[in-house]
């Protein structure tokens, strides 16, 4: 078809698709729709780690971000009851400026990085390293303590999301401990 | 997959995706919108990692890519618990009304 390969049919949808659900994320009104369009935008960028053979991060793109902090977004969202009528929207010259220094940064980021590497191509099927068995044994060996302390990590936000959370019943209850 | 894509295409591809959640963070007033925003920054710097990794055959990248989803899910648990705590005491989540940190 036109000498285009199907992975460069691919590419070009998959990233024709990503802009334009992340354009929608920004520019709707209802927080909830927000949500929705980044979670198609999350599946798309799953995709193309799929076309670069990257397929333990592409499961780990759908599980973590489209399903465990999307759900997360979505539930605080719902919980908030937050909906298009009520959302407060910046005055339009903010808006104008704001999308007048994002395409000046896009032109500078254009022109920085338009030479970069031209010749190179990305041969996704050949390489082998985004496999679940090769990469985990780089993660494993090489990276064995930064993952355990990516665990630590974990654990300490799961405990400093239930502290800030949890409703503080009444302050003198500390006093009353201490009497 | 004889033929590839030009390494370029994905470093417009992440600068594009990168730009479009800075706007993001600069045009909207709800909190959680701009969280969200951050959400896609991070996605195309990870994108743009992971066309490296395969570029250069090195794993590092993707293990790299692992450990920013990690922090990433961590930042979200801390940070909507802190949204859902800031909406508890203001009744608001609009950035300029809390703009004082005080009412």
């Amino acid at each position: 078809m036109l000498g285009y390969t199907i992975t460069q049919w691919l590419f070009g949808t998959l990233s024709f698709l990503a802009i334009m659900f992340a354009l929608m994320m920004v520019f709707t009104r209802s927080p909830v729709n927000s949500a929705l369009y980044l979670i198609m935008t999350f599946f798309c960028i799953a995709g193309h780690y799929l076309l670069l053979n990257a397929q333990f991060l592409a499961i780990v793109q759908i599980v973590v971000y489209a399903g465990a902090i999307m759900v997360l977004f979505l539930y605080i969202i719902m919980l908030m009851n937050l909906n298009a009528d009520e959302e407060p929207r910046k005055h339009v010259v903010t808006r104008a400026i704001a999308g007048i220094i994002g395409g000046m940064l896009l032109f500078v980021m254009v022109g920085a990085l338009r030479g970069a590497e031209q010749l190179q191509t990305v041969q996704g099927g050949a390489s082998q390293i985004g496999l679940v068995k090769n990469l985990g044994k780089v993660l494993f060996s090489e990276f064995l303590f930064p993952f355990e302390i990516a665990s630590v990590l974990l654990l300490a936000a799961l405990v400093g999301a239930i502290m800030i959370g949890k409703r503080d019943t009444n302050i003198n209850s500390k006093e009353t401990i201490n009497n | 997959m004889l033929n590839g894509i030009p390494i370029n295409f994905y470093i417009m591809l992440s600068a594009v995706l990168f730009i479009i959640g800075v706007v993001g963070v600069m045009a909207r007033r709800n909190a959680i919108i701009i969280f969200m925003c951050i959400e896609l920054m991070l996605n195309a710097v990870n994108l743009m990692l992971v066309a490296f990794s395969t570029l250069h055959n090195d794993a590092n990248g993707q293990v790299f890519v692992f450990f920013i989803m990690a922090v990433a899910a961590a930042e979200v648990a801390v940070g909507l618990a802190i949204l859902s705590m800031v909406y508890r005491n203001f009744k608001t989540i609009d950035i300029d009304l809390l703009s004082r940190l005080k009412n």
